[in-house]
């Protein structure tokens, strides 16, 4: 195969704007409600904002409830939002510019269940190939395509090409699903959990292959896991979510070195220690992750936060910088809060 | 509880296991899941099996417990707990065994405890099961297991059903399930493998404290080397159904010998690494078990490979400090070979 790096996309405006920016982003899911009540609704995803800059690797991190997939899902417009807007490289997503069928060849998105996301009836080849022939390639040209692609993710497509999904292992059906992902020669790549269901050895080989492919392909990636220590290994940037907002986004190394958000602080001190000598003595958080059909009030966090004061019950903080890279949505550090530890304004 | 329990010395161990192997023989071709596990647990001690799917980590653990079907699966070897022989005991022994002797938590309690009853009638039931207890003896040792495992109003609770909980909750109560007829030995199957990071913490932190105060000698089976070192004493590796290495936490998890257990260490993303380098990879992948090969499982992906290992089944070493290695890299400072029954077993060198 030539290893001559594939044609790049034109940037629409320039290096330096956003890939994809996301504006008060909403999706809530209702619940069958009771006769003449009003219908409760989980507030997965509730007005978020956040970019994503060309070839960078977001991470996304949080408990389980937090909206990370359900964010991924309304990304890829498989969901639709109830509300929010979407430009990715300065278009609408949908509009005039960028019909979705389009969008839809320029994004492309990794699930965690391998098996379920292959079609059982079709060959690894027939998966890979059946994006670009429905995007108008001709079926001998996808089919070379295909084969470039089983080799490029480390597979032999003469061994490989022929088999169907229970053939393979689980590693091998992710190669297949990364290779499906880069036929349409995509710019944005979600790897919603992609690595979390292989086992420790070979989910080294596939972070491996996912960060030679973004080099190769110039891809930019959003990295949803909850496996915090290999966010830390794949993400430039880090995006903290908890009950369906952003509690803090900022560059990966100092927001792991030094968290801002209490939340954040908690979440990576639960990473288990790797020294049988510094072993965890108490939880930094108690209980499990509150349920987001009803949010608490004011700071979603304060039933669970050491640090919740008068101020946290009642009012929402704002997402505000604390540096350059950084941003939390605490009061903690929003200057003239009312919180007593607050920097005062 | 049990009359035939044999009067034990300090020093027997709690668990042993020798030269255990599980054949399944359901498939159209029979799967070598656990050849030849060799294992010692004493009361107290919390040992961790830790290895990729596949390595026979679960499978030694249900053995334990004899919970293979007994039509489908062939088990050679000895096992015996607390003086107990569990391969060969009766059908009847073995209800009055599992769950006052030994238990077991599992990974999905959703899936491990019955949707139809409350968590009180399930855990009353097993208690009233093996001890002549009146139901109303029952409901208040059951309000203390809930208590124990801290789950928050828990009169409340224990007329939950287990769907009514949450995940973090759900797990708590399979604990207190599993101690409620003061069973000698813990067995967890990757207890907190479907939990979220900040409960995964303090679903460790209680089973560590639990264990600490009850004295239970517990085995649990985990993927993730970082539960192992916040609980264990003792960590065995295994690979395609064998141990390839034991030892204690620290010289394990400092000076891992075996060329997996380094590799494993090694691959694992961590802390602060620098941005883009490249993850220490093992090649390859895990064998199929259905097919033996005559030397190390490991050597087809092992970077030390000689000759040798390819030709047999490499001995197990033992190295300073209750430290054993099944590996014949010369490097590797060994203090004797063990004579292990290993290496005359007619049928460990028999090939297919």
């Amino acid at each position: 195969m030539n290893n001559a790096p594939p044609i790049h996309h034109v940037d629409v405006g320039g290096k330096s704007p956003p890939l994809l920016r996301v504006r008060r982003l909403r999706k809530h899911f209702p619940l069958k409600g009771e006769l003449f009540r009003p219908r409760k609704v989980v507030r997965a995803v509730d007005d978020i904002e956040f970019e994503v800059l060309k070839g960078e690797t977001l991470g996304v991190v949080g408990e389980s409830g937090c909206g990370k997939s359900t964010t991924a899902r309304l990304l890829m417009q498989l969901t639709p939002a109830d509300g929010g807007e979407f430009l990715f490289d300065g278009q609408v997503i949908g509009g005039r510019e960028l019909p979705l069928k389009e969008f839809r060849r320029q994004a492309q998105i990794v699930f965690q269940d391998s098996f379920a996301s292959l079609n059982p009836r079709l060959t690894v080849l027939d998966s890979i190939s059946f994006g670009p022939q429905v995007h108008g390639v001709s079926s001998a040209e996808a089919r070379k395509l295909a084969q470039d692609l089983l080799d490029r993710v480390g597979l032999d497509p003469v061994r490989f090409g022929g088999r169907y999904p229970h053939e393979l292992s689980g590693g091998q059906r992710q190669r297949v699903n990364i290779a499906r992902a880069l036929a349409l020669n995509p710019r944005l790549v979600v790897l919603d959990e992609a690595v979390s269901a292989l086992d420790k050895s070979v989910e080294a080989q596939v972070l491996n292959l996912l960060q030679d492919l973004k080099q190769s392909f110039g891809l930019t990636y959003v990295f949803i896991s909850h496996d915090l220590n290999v966010v830390r290994y794949m993400s430039d940037r880090v995006m903290v979510m908890y009950l369906g907002e952003v509690v803090e986004i900022g560059d990966s190394e100092s927001l792991f070195a030094n968290p801002r958000h209490p939340y954040t602080a908690a979440l990576l001190s639960s990473i288990p220690s790797m020294d049988p000598d510094q072993r965890t003595e108490v939880p930094a958080l108690s209980g499990d992750p509150p349920n987001p059909i009803n949010p608490p009030p004011g700071c979603r966090f304060h039933p669970r936060c050491a640090h919740a004061s008068a101020i946290c019950h009642q009012a929402v903080p704002a997402l505000t910088s604390v540096s350059l890279h950084h941003r939390v949505a605490c009061h903690l550090h929003i200057r003239g809060s009312g919180h007593p530890q607050a920097p005062i304004g | 509880m049990n009359q035939t329990m044999k009067p034990l010395t300090a020093n027997t161990p709690l668990v042993e296991i020798q030269e255990l192997r599980v054949t399944f023989t359901g498939g159209a071709k029979p799967v070598h899941a656990v050849s030849g596990v060799s294992l010692q647990l004493h009361r107290g001690e919390v040992m961790a099996l830790i290895g990729e799917s596949g390595s026979g980590k679960s499978v030694t653990l249900r053995a334990l417990l004899r919970l293979h079907s007994e039509r489908h699966t062939q088990t050679e070897g000895r096992i015996v707990v607390a003086g107990h022989d569990v391969v060969q005991m009766s059908q009847a022994a073995l209800s009055q065994y599992r769950g006052a002797v030994a238990s077991m938590i599992f990974q999905e309690p959703l899936l491990a405890l019955d949707p139809v009853y409350t968590l009180e009638q399930q855990i009353t039931e097993s208690i009233r099961r093996h001890e002549p207890v009146s139901s109303g003896q029952a409901r208040a040792r059951a309000l203390e297991l809930f208590e124990q495992v801290r789950i928050p109003s828990p009169e409340r609770r224990l007329q939950s059903y287990p769907h009514e909980l949450s995940g973090g909750m759900r797990q708590r109560a399979m604990i207190a399930l599993a101690l409620a007829c003061r069973p000698q030995l813990l067995l967890a199957d990757e207890p907190t493998t479907a939990l979220d990071a900040t409960v995964q913490i303090q679903i460790l932190l209680l089973l560590r404290e639990l264990q600490q105060a009850l004295g239970l000698g517990v085995v649990f089976v985990t993927h993730d080397i970082g539960a192992a070192v916040e609980v264990a004493d003792r960590i065995a590796v295994m690979y395609a159904g064998r141990i390839v290495e034991e030892g204690p936490v620290r010289s394990l998890i400092r000076e891992p010998r075996h060329p997996y257990t380094q590799a494993l260490l090694t691959s694992r993303a961590h802390g602060a690494m620098p941005k883009g380098v490249r993850l220490a990879t093992i090649p390859g992948a895990p064998p199929d078990l259905s097919e033996q090969i005559p030397g190390c499982s490991f050597a087809p992906r092992c970077a030390m490979v000689q000759a040798q290992c390819r030709a047999e089944q490499p001995p197990e070493f033992n190295i300073a400090g209750h430290h054993r290695v099944r590996c014949i890299d010369p490097s590797i400072k060994r203090a004797t070979a063990t004579p292990l029954s290993v290496l005359t077993t007619p049928q460990s060198m028999t090939l297919p």
